[in-house]
């Protein structure tokens, strides 16, 4: 098996996936009344860190495999787009709008880029 | 016995059952229309119909084939894994986003998002539930199909990550499946408020 240290991408995917989850589970729990927006923009702001971080941390891995990592994340990225496309089309249909629409547009924005991430590293990662 | 030993032997199949995809696209069409048109029973035939088949196939994968799956030699695993995965791979996201896309507007369609509504408590309810299930489904369940999947296709495929990712699949599958009784619990109180 490949025991080769890498850095704790899964595991911090895995945080931006709750993060995003709980503060959109948050916000359409209290929808379509006003509520505090600061808890969701809170985990948004959180979620959006943690993929920058991400990022950082998957560019210094040495000798990655990136055809891989590729292959899954482009195509994983344009499944969970058009799932989030999606909910995205639904929340407008339902008036959303303003702040809120931004703010559930961000998380969705962070959802379909993170599961990429999240896949592809772990394909990635087996490779020889 | 050593890694080699489990080690399956490299074939071919198709990670993304390709021949699915229309029936994928054709389910979309029909929530975007059933959303577009807000008629009740397109966006109760969704939800339920969905639902109905998310919760079902959770419980059968969870309860009934994972425990088989478990008790299965590593190659039978690799056999059995090579024709299913593939298609748990399109079936279970198109399940989900049929169901939480119904569901949501049927709730919105019925009033039962607003928090004056006696059924607001169970809605709530229904959404943390899902919420942990897709924590547990994309964070574990899926790239443990992936990983799994990808390597089958490798020339000298390793057991031992075989071995590991299908162990990983399986528990987040009984755990999903155990958390659909919630979601029976929730969405039989709900109907009968």
């Amino acid at each position: 098996m490949n025991t080769k240290k890498l850095p704790p991408v899964s595991e911090i995917s895995v945080a931006i996936l709750t993060l995003v989850i709980a503060g959109g589970v948050y916000l359409a729990a209290h929808l379509p009344k006003h509520v505090s927006l600061v808890p969701t923009t809170t985990a948004v702001v959180l979620a959006a860190a943690l993929v920058v971080l991400n990022l950082y941390l998957l560019s210094r891995i040495p000798s990655f495999a990136w055809d891989k990592f590729m292959l899954v994340a482009k195509w994983t990225l344009l499944a969970y787009g058009i799932i989030a496309g999606t909910l995205e089309y639904i929340f407008i249909k339902d008036g959303v709008r303003g702040s809120v629409l931004a703010l559930m547009t961000s998380a969705l924005v962070l959802f379909a880029v993170n599961l990429p991430i999240h896949f592809g590293f772990t394909v990635a990662r087996y490779a020889d | 016995m050593t890694h080699t030993d489990l080690a399956p032997p490299k074939s071919e199949f198709k990670i993304v059952p390709t021949k699915a995809l229309p029936a994928v696209g054709i389910v979309f069409i029909l929530l975007i229309v059933a959303v577009a048109s807000n008629r009740l029973w397109a966006l109760d035939f969704l939800h339920v119909v969905g639902g109905g088949l998310w919760t079902a196939i959770d419980l059968f994968l969870g309860f009934v084939i994972g425990p088989i799956i478990g008790t299965m030699s590593i190659p039978a695993r690799v056999e059995f894994s090579k024709k299913f995965m593939p298609k748990m791979l399109l079936l279970m996201p198109t399940l989900v986003i049929m169901t939480l896309a119904g569901g949501w507007q049927l709730a919105r369609h019925e009033g039962f998002i607003l928090s004056s509504d006696k059924h607001h408590g169970w809605v709530v309810a229904s959404m943390i539930v899902v919420g942990v299930m897709a924590i547990v489904a994309l964070g574990y369940l899926e790239p443990a199909n992936l990983g799994v999947l990808f390597e089958l296709k490798k020339e000298r495929p390793n057991g031992e990550v075989i071995a590991k990712l299908m162990k990983r699949f399986l528990y987040t599958a009984g755990l999903t499946g155990a958390m659909q009784v919630a979601t029976l619990i929730i969405m039989t109180r709900i109907a009968t408020i």
